[in-house]
């Protein structure tokens, strides 16, 4: 597990993380999202050891990274933002060279080899030199350095950034599959990842937290969250307008740009059946009627301009 | 080496990173480029600015003599991308993230980019070939040179990865190390000012010409060697400073 007390980074006058405290658990997929310049990585450099905290102390699997760090190191894999590799190798000689240093040997060093060039699909590539390869395949080479080890503690800094959706959903997939017995913290600052792969989303912005809760969680912060979305012909517009201001539990009813018709519920009120009842009942045609999922963008945008403000 | 290798280190990292290092010199042509420059510029200096022949000297003197010029420009070019390329291109993050110690990534890099040296001075063994077979040279003279010059390319060497360590530009690493490497070439130069007294010896023994030339004439002694084992630790610690140092850079 990670603990994380108290953690302050300043690079001269800047503060980059100001006071961080949290801890992660094993089976736990933090997301850790926040605006460019928000203290992610800086943090992520610290949890994994390359970086000292100005002040507070870090420790991953009981050993503080920094008066152990050789052993901190030993159980945590790290993916670098932009996932950096010596470019001259070949993948191949690449991840022998990290399974030599991190002590890899015999039956061992060979199966787990042979188990992340499987699991990344790697073998295509093997013998070409990694600054030949395309962005999706250095990806996977980086990420394949991080878990050559078997890790109990997997760092990934935007390990999506800049790829394409496909090599997204990939990626993704293979965190998840990795999920169950390690601890894993991903950086991003794709929204729709906290989703796809995360049990738990940070929100940090200015080097400070701002939200930590589950994925639900943070979408029902949504104003959307709950909300009821449905189109109706042209000429009936106000009539269902005015029909869905008098059900119980609409806060407000907004009309979209795209000539959708959105009744956003009062906090914890449940619309749909009260809507789809009411409609029939007044023998309104409406299309595409729907529940809204909470909008990430929104939630993401009103947690973090709140936190500049402050 | 004692200085700069605690007995805390386990060999395999180190062995495995300075096998990664020293691969890394050949995985691109450029280490063939620099072999093959380097042999002709120091087949240049001996016989055409040198006159070998004409001196018909039974002796590598003249081959020694140019060797702090050559390291001056030579040794820069082989230590300026040794830190500088793992910061530009971030590996650095990764490389320091391994379960490895500083000083053994630092150490790693410095001696892969000095056995390189190695193998460079090893291939003008032809020279030694030659002298024996054209006359009968005093080999002991001959053998202690070798190892002085491979020394002076280690003091060359560590000033150039501490160089490198300080900045993410290869260039300005490189024109770091030369001006640097001219300062201590300059040192050795200060009996020429016809000063006298205590500063003035002890300038011109901080110079790199006057203690490689004590070990070219064939004067062996260890203090020389001594010396520049000396001014590699300084570097080599310094590296480690400045790394530390500009890590958040």
């Amino acid at each position: 597990m990670i603990k994380i007390k108290d953690v302050t980074k300043r690079y001269g006058e800047f503060l980059a993380v100001d006071e961080l405290s949290f801890n992660v658990e094993p089976g736990e997929v933090l997301g850790f999202l926040g605006p460019n310049g928000a203290g992610k990585s800086t943090t992520m450099k610290m949890i994994a050891g390359f970086l000292a905290p100005s002040s507070g102390s870090i420790s991953v699997c009981g050993f503080d990274i920094e008066n152990e760090p050789m052993r901190a190191k030993q159980s945590i894999g790290y993916l670098p933002e932009g996932a950096p590799a010596y470019g001259e190798m070949t993948p191949n000689r690449f991840l022998q060279f990290i399974a030599d240093v991190r002590g890899l040997s015999g039956d061992y060093r060979k199966q787990r080899l042979g188990a992340v060039v499987e699991q990344l699909g790697l073998k295509k590539v093997l013998e070409q030199p990694i600054e030949t390869l395309s962005k999706g395949f250095k990806r996977r080479v980086g990420i394949a350095q991080a878990i050559v080890h078997d890790p109990k503690v997997l760092i990934l800094d935007e390990p999506t950034d800049g790829l394409d959706p496909n090599q997204k959903h990939e990626v993704r997939n293979l965190i998840s599959s990795m999920a169950k017995d390690k601890l894993i913290v991903v950086s991003t600052h794709i929204l729709e990842e906290v989703h796809a792969v995360c049990t738990r989303a940070m929100v940090i912005s200015n080097g400070k937290l701002l939200a930590d809760e589950t994925p639900d969680q943070f979408e029902a912060r949504s104003r959307y969250f709950g909300a009821v979305s449905l189109r109706a012909d042209a000429g009936e517009v106000d009539k269902v307008v005015a029909a869905l201001e008098s059900v119980q539990g609409v806060q407000s009813v907004e009309r979209a740009k795209d000539g959708s018709v959105i009744a956003l519920p009062k906090s914890g009120a449940a619309l749909f059946d009260g809507i789809s009842a009411l409609l029939r009942e007044q023998e309104l045609n409406v299309r595409d009627l729907s529940v809204l999922r909470g909008r990430l963008d929104e939630v993401f945008r009103s947690i973090t301009e709140q936190g500049a403000r402050s | 080496m004692s200085a700069v290798m605690p007995n805390t280190i386990k060999i395999s990292p180190l062995k495995t990173l300075i096998n990664r290092e020293f691969s890394s010199y050949f995985a691109t042509p450029v280490a063939y480029v620099f072999l093959v420059i380097f042999l002709v510029l120091s087949g240049f200096t001996t016989f055409w600015l040198g006159n070998w022949f004409e001196a018909n000297q039974p002796s590598l003197t003249t081959f020694f003599q140019y060797h702090p010029w050559l390291y001056l420009v030579l040794m820069p070019a082989i230590a300026m991308r040794t830190w500088a390329e793992e910061r530009n291109s971030g590996t650095i993050e990764l490389l320091l993230t391994l379960p490895i110690e500083l000083k053994h990534a630092v150490f790693a890099k410095f001696f892969a980019a000095w056995a390189f040296a190695g193998v460079a001075l090893l291939l003008t063994m032809p020279m030694w070939v030659l002298v024996n077979y054209l006359g009968e040279p005093d080999n002991g003279v001959v053998f202690a040179s070798y190892v002085g010059s491979w020394f002076m390319a280690g003091a060359f060497l560590a000033i150039g990865t501490c160089m490198s360590a300080a900045t993410r530009s290869q260039v300005i690493a490189f024109v770091m190390t030369v001006v640097i490497g001219l300062l201590f070439m300059m040192f050795g130069f200060i009996n020429l000012t016809g000063g006298t007294g205590w500063w003035v010896e002890l300038i011109a023994n901080l110079g790199f010409i006057t203690h490689f030339n004590a070990i070219a004439k064939g004067v062996f002694d260890v203090r020389d060697l001594l010396y520049f084992l000396s001014v590699m630790a300084v570097f080599i610690y310094a590296t480690m400073v400045i790394i530390e140092m500009k890590k958040a850079d």
